[in-house]
């Protein structure tokens, strides 16, 4: 079992058995950041190329972290400090990239689409950290892993998103996974904040959040996105929060067991009550957590996915 | 079709495990600071037996561990195709123990080496021994073992496969010409 692209731009690409395959992967690899040393010489000598057209601090840093401990080299460029703002265009930035040979390189930008025009145009692996409103696979994959560690399964389970359902990659990269794995989707906000083709996604809509809620094994909380919030879809933070902050009261519609996720970051009041983030039911900071392994597990399996008709002649397990 | 020679049967691989779990006692002096690892996947289901064995000779519990060395390997780049990576698990602390490695085949040295590598990245063991079920011999590398279960000169076409109750269902080492075998 491999992965059959040399990229990972969205969920919407892989297979089941790819998501399995990365999910257990990842999952042996939690392992090493429990350790003393947590560092494995596995991709020793490759680099990693992370370059960020938009802010993050979450998901640069976990995938910086993921190289490290895999013992790669790891070069950040973010856009305020790169030519981007001398008026370079994606294209040449790749290009110049490229000539400098790195092995996987990780892109994270505010159009939709960018990571798989990047794709074409390199040799390396390239894999989407989040492109507009597009995907943001990698959030999707330790979603899955983080739902799969507390509930032993997906397949069945009541899932409901919560919040700009339209603008959010999170919510499109998560309704590919899940409904791939089998989970029962149910997405909840205001109409504004509903993608126009909602129906064909195999999802249901609900937009009474108490309704959403009722019976959900797991519910995951979308960030309101106040800086892409010049079109402003709703009056006042307040008045959003009135109706889809979750909290004390509203998860009572949820089961007993019910997980609350949130890709963070937060923002406390709005879309989210603090007891609720930090309470009981919370597993934000286990998301956190698996996005590291999640993101080891990529670089682990597209390393040195670029190079083609070398196989080596140790096969698998005769190499004693 | 190919030759499929079996060269040692359920109670010889019994055997030769009774004497290697007595060797390891004997060379320690007991199960102070003595810890076991098995490399996945068939040194593990050795390791469990040899530490059973252990603890009905001395009454005693080795504490014992499981090691994926897929992450150290040296061949990895050349692999498009990336080896399925196991959990390892090593509940216990490494500084200062003895630890017996326990591996089906001896063969390159590689997995050995790969092995010691990853050891030493969980700490400091006061010694690292080698024990094998079966040594075949073409080492690469400057490694031998400390306990053997049977030495098996074989030809570099030739394929050793340990079978075992836990993986194949039977016990059984067998000895067979290159590429008519599923097993490796």
């Amino acid at each position: 079992m491999k992965l059959t692209s040399k990229d990972i731009l969205g969920m919407k690409d892989l297979s089941v058995d790819e998501i399995e395959l990365i999910l257990e992967t990842a999952e042996s690899f939690m392992e090493i950041s429990t350790r003393e040393i947590k560092k494995v010489p596995t991709l020793r000598g490759k680099t990693v190329v992370n370059l960020f057209f938009e802010p993050s601090t979450r998901t640069r840093t976990s995938f910086e972290i993921a190289a490290k401990r895999l013992s790669a080299d790891t070069v950040n460029i973010s856009s305020t400090t790169s030519s981007v703002v001398k008026g370079e265009t994606i294209i040449d930035t790749a290009r110049n990239l490229e000539a400098m040979n790195p092995d996987i390189i990780v892109v994270r930008h505010n159009c939709s689409g960018a990571p798989r025009l990047l794709a074409g145009l390199v040799k390396q692996s390239v894999i989407n950290a989040g492109d507009g409103a597009h995907e943001h696979p990698t959030q999707a994959l330790l979603d899955i892993m983080t739902v799969r560690q507390k509930k032993k399964r997906v397949e069945g389970l009541k899932v409901v998103i919560v919040g700009d359902i339209a603008h959010s990659r999170v919510a499109r990269s998560n309704i590919y996974g899940l409904t791939k794995m089998g989970a029962r989707v149910t997405v909840s906000g205001p109409s504004v904040m509903m993608p126009r083709d909602v129906d064909k996604m195999g999802v249901d809509v609900q937009y009474d959040m108490k309704e959403a809620l009722r019976g959900a094994d797991i519910v995951m909380m979308l960030r309101i996105q106040t800086e892409r919030q010049e079109m402003s879809l709703f009056p006042s933070l307040r008045e959003y929060a009135n109706y889809y902050c979750l909290n004390r009261e509203k998860l009572r519609y949820a089961k007993d067991d019910v997980i609350v996720m949130h890709p963070g970051p937060v923002n406390r009041g709005v879309e989210i009550s603090s007891d609720i983030a930090d309470g009981p039911f919370s597993v934000i900071l286990n998301q956190v957590t698996n996005g590291v392994a999640v993101r080891m597990a990529l670089l682990y399996l597209l390393a040195g996915s670029e190079v083609r008709n070398e196989q080596s002649a140790v096969e698998g397990g005769k190499n004693r | 079709m190919s030759k499929r020679k079996v060269v040692m049967d359920a109670e010889g691989i019994d055997r030769a495990l009774t004497r290697i779990a007595y060797e390891i006692l004997e060379k320690n002096k007991g199960v102070e600071n003595l810890a076991l690892v098995g490399i996945r996947t068939g040194g593990v289901f050795l390791a469990r037996r040899i530490a059973e064995k252990i603890s009905q000779i001395e009454g005693k519990e080795v504490p014992l561990g499981i090691l994926d060395i897929t992450l150290y390997r040296d061949d990895l780049r050349k692999n498009r195709k990336k080896p399925l990576i196991g959990k390892t698990d090593i509940p216990f602390s490494l500084d200062d123990r003895k630890v017996v490695l326990i591996d089906d085949v001896l063969f390159t040295g590689r997995t050995v080496r790969a092995a010691m590598d990853a050891l030493i990245d969980f700490g400091r063991p006061k010694a690292i021994q080698l024990a094998v079920l079966v040594d075949r011999g073409h080492r690469e590398l400057p490694i031998r073992a400390d306990f053997v279960g049977k030495n098996l000169p074989s030809s570099l076409w030739e394929d050793v496969s340990v079978n075992l109750t836990e993986n194949k269902g039977k016990d059984e080492v067998v000895i067979e010409e290159e590429g008519k075998s599923d097993t490796a």
